[in-house]
């Protein structure tokens, strides 16, 4: 395997699967993901209005104790097919743009009841606008359920509404500061304190009923903050109309669009982004009123994109591209949540709304990388026939380097060099 | 299942096993105090008089001669604590801590069950009663930290959550997951596979070391750590606990205190764990250690007599340590019966001159600043106790 389709395969994808067909042009088989709809939403799943319809009945009708609630059934069972999909995915550059956005719009599993939607959140808000418009996710992802509750906008209630009037309580202002702060604007963009309580104003009303029929997210009138808000100077109507003129406003910003561009050069290139690379970026969003599908084909074309790969994996990246290296098949697969706990990053559960870091200061821990090497030689157990060399080249073709090669060769056993290869300091990288 | 709180950084340290769902994040901000406190518990009955050696009592040598250390001016001797009492010899860290003033002895404690069983007098260490209750004691002082997010505030290191630390406000708790490491030849061709990546080359370097992998295990010249042994549990509370964001009170526990027979080299073992242990904290604590206090208890002590196999058996006073940044260390607290025959308890135990909660109270007093109400609270019923003072700097 060449260096390029190499590089293609795993700066921008999972990895390379076993001995799967390598591209033979790498920038169109990139380009070719971003074509069409996201091909894991043919996976069924339930949606986020099922999932709270569960959440409900477990609350309702509990059940008997020591079985697990149904709405965390739903979980293991979505969740579980979500991650088939990661590891067996025929579109790894477009799933990586897809767990890309969902750390951008980080939602947090630490909040344990958002399990039951956040298979769905994914789904609903993220997957349909990966190669799309990013104030179309941005405004997806707002009026989402899993982020309306996840950021306490369901208990943010315009204080002169009727229901705030009613029941004394107030602004939540929780979504609004981080929607400006991590999801458009960025910190230290210039906005006030004055512009988040307004634009929390803007949002008020912005909520799903658990109690619906069908719940899902709703504009509740007697919630909203009666009256026009000012938000970085610029006036917004009452309503519904109000918040979604905001986000239209906010999501074609082009401080957002140099915001999102920094974060997707960091992503895929380079933990200290290049000017000219970001700004290449941001130039493409600018053309293209934030099309997100540019974007990504811009990233696959910035020369330093091909550079050698310097970026360390992640945790969770790490496990995906070992599991796809080996070639392990359904049923001799480890447990990947528990994994990726014990790899230091549990699966969709980051510490704060900011989600995961990017960069290879966080994740070159000692122990968090001797990890790595411990579990590199516990999972060579579920691949006992393969051989070690064969996968070295299979996985990494030119970029195996020959310090690695000659450890793997002269390993004390298969497994042993197997373990050595996945534990090498080029298997971190992508 | 072990369950796990999950801070920022302690996830990004890496030191997560597990996550238990609690609130949501941004209430971490929250935390109001930056004090730590660290309860370690020496299960089995740590003999007191041979941890902290009375060495200038007159009546000593006559009881103990074959399990006493050399003098402190002689080779391998006790580490004198200013001329009366002196340190086992196998607790050379401690000793640095006391000569910087961070470490300070309290003698002839005990806790106030008398029955010299080790699981009721456990119990009546952890519950802080002397009747059976609904939780620990570290538990009810973690339901009143201040503004901390409830299920981030205390941590227990340790493979069951101990008594101490069980009641009603949720706790985490942690172990290294992949107990079992690879061989050293492994790590060996790792580290040198890494050695010249700038970004993993020192981070695999820093992590083997903090695993307790030297060069000479590498090497295959000593024997590997121990994952689940004291020292190494103690380095990674002490990391846990130095994230700004991290738990505040942690639980810890040492095994292997009792000496029923050939008592001096298993309890050098033990002590030079301990030892290790408290080193290694103070290590993973940085910085932190400043707002640090430890306290280190067990549930009773060890007959005054050696017994007919070279050991002791259950008694009654023993000793404790006080250890952190702010400890008003240097010195040995609580008043010293004697070791005349009479001065006894029953005829065979160091008589006990405080109660062990009373050392509790005076640390939690001081360092975490909780009042009478606060402390009853911790401790009800535990007027007889009252708190010892000034074991903190002011």
């Amino acid at each position: 395997m060449d260096a390029r389709s190499a590089q293609a395969l795993i700066r921008f994808g999972l990895g390379r699967r076993g001995d799967d067909p390598t591209p033979a042009d790498p920038l169109g088989w990139l380009d070719a993901q971003l074509d069409g709809l996201d091909p894991a939403l043919d996976v069924p799943a339930a949606s986020c209005a099922d999932a709270l319809l569960l959440v409900r009945e477990d609350r309702r009708n509990p059940l008997p104790d020591g079985e697990p609630k149904r709405a965390h059934q739903l979980w293991l069972t979505d969740s579980a097919a979500m991650m088939r999909g990661v590891l067996d995915s025929a579109s790894p550059f477009r799933e990586r743009l897809v767990w890309f956005w969902a750390n951008h719009f980080a939602i947090s599993l630490r909040k344990g009841e958002l399990r039951a939607v956040a298979v769905a959140y994914v789904r609903e808000a993220i997957r349909p606008h990966v190669a799309g418009r990013f104030v179309d996710m941005l405004k997806a992802v707002v009026r989402h359920p899993a982020m309306l509750w996840y950021l306490d906008n369901q208990d943010s209630i315009g204080p002169d509404s009727p229901a705030g009037l009613r029941t004394h309580r107030g602004l939540n202002e929780n979504l609004a500061r981080e929607c400006l702060e991590l999801h458009t604007l960025g910190a230290d963009s210039g906005y006030t304190q004055q512009d988040v309580t307004e634009f929390a104003r803007l949002l008020t009303g912005w909520w799903f009923d658990p109690n619906a029929a069908s719940p899902g997210f709703a504009f509740a009138v007697q919630r909203h903050q009666p009256g026009g808000k000012t938000l970085l100077g610029l006036s917004f109507p009452p309503g519904e109309e109000g918040g979604l003129g905001a986000l239209t406003w906010l999501g074609n910003h082009p401080t957002t669009f140099r915001h999102i561009a920094a974060k997707l050069v960091r992503h895929f290139v380079a933990d200290e982004p290049a000017p000219a690379d970001i700004d290449r970026i941001v130039g493409v969003l600018r053309e293209t009123e934030g099309d997100l599908g540019a974007a990504a084909r811009a990233l696959a074309r910035l020369p330093s994109a091909w550079q050698p790969l310097a970026k360390l994996r992640a945790p969770s990246d790490y496990a995906v591209a070992v599991v796809r290296a080996l070639a392990l098949a359904e049923g001799n697969r480890p447990d990947m949540m528990g994994l990726m706990n014990q790899l230091g990053q549990p699966f969709m559960a980051p510490p704060l709304p900011n989600g995961w870091a990017d960069t290879a200061s966080v994740w070159a821990d000692g122990e968090l990388l001797l990890r790595r090497a411990d579990w590199a030689l516990a999972v060579t157990a579920r691949a006992p026939g393969a051989d070690p060399v064969e996968v070295a080249r299979s996985s990494l073709g030119d970029l195996l380097s020959p310090a690695t090669l000659s450890a793997v060769q002269h390993a004390a056993s298969r497994r042993e060099g197997l373990a050595l290869l996945l534990a090498s300091p080029e298997f971190q990288r992508r | 299942m072990t369950r796990m709180l999950l801070t920022r950084r302690a996830a990004l340290l890496g030191l997560a096993s597990a996550v238990t769902f609690g609130r949501a994040s941004l209430a971490l901000g929250a935390a109001t105090t930056d004090r730590r406190f660290v309860v370690v518990i020496l299960r089995g009955a740590m003999d007191g008089l041979a941890a902290v050696v009375p060495y200038g009592d007159p009546d000593l040598a006559a009881w103990r001669a074959p399990l006493l250390p050399p003098a402190p001016d002689q080779s391998g001797g006790l580490l004198d604590l200013g001329g009366f009492f002196g340190l086992h010899p196998a607790l050379p860290g401690l000793h640095g801590l006391y000569a910087q003033g961070d470490m300070l002895a309290v003698h002839a404690v005990a806790g106030s069950d008398r029955s010299r069983s080790h699981f009721k007098a456990q119990d009546a260490l952890e519950f802080g009663t002397a009747q059976p209750i609904t939780s620990g004691w570290l538990n009810r002082v973690a339901g009143l930290l201040p503004g901390h997010a409830r299920g981030e505030a205390a941590l227990a290191v340790a493979a069951v959550t101990p008594l101490l630390l069980r009641g009603p406000t949720p706790v985490g708790s942690w172990l290294p997951p992949f107990a079992q490491h690879p061989a050293p030849d492994f790590y060996a061709q790792l580290a040198a596979m890494h050695m010249g990546d700038p970004t993993t080359g020192p981070a695999i370097a820093i992590g083997l070391r903090e695993r307790g992998f030297t060069q000479a295990v590498l090497a295959g010249m000593a024997q590997p750590p121990n994952r689940m042994a004291f020292p190494a549990l103690c380095a990674a509370a002490g990391r846990l606990l130095a994230a700004e964001d991290g738990p505040r009170l942690a639980a810890l526990e040492a095994e292997g205190w009792d000496t029923h027979a050939h008592q001096a080299p298993r309890l050098t073992a033990a002590l030079k764990s301990l030892d290790d242990g408290l080193v290694a904290l103070k290590a993973g604590l940085g910085e932190a250690w400043r707002q640090t206090a430890v306290l280190v208890v067990t549930e009773f002590g060890r007959t005054v007599r050696v017994n007919g196999s070279g050991g002791t058996d259950h008694g009654t006073g023993t000793a404790a340590f006080v250890l952190g940044g702010g400890v008003a260390g240097g010195r040995v607290a609580g008043d010293w019966p004697g070791l005349s025959q009479a001065r006894l308890f029953e005829n065979r135990d160091l008589q006990p001159t405080a109660d062990v909660r009373s050392v509790a109270k005076g640390v939690l007093a001081q360092h975490l600043g909780l009042d009478a109400a606060a402390l009853e609270t911790v401790f009800p019923g535990g007027s007889p106790a009252p708190p010892m003072r000034g074991l903190l700097r002011a």
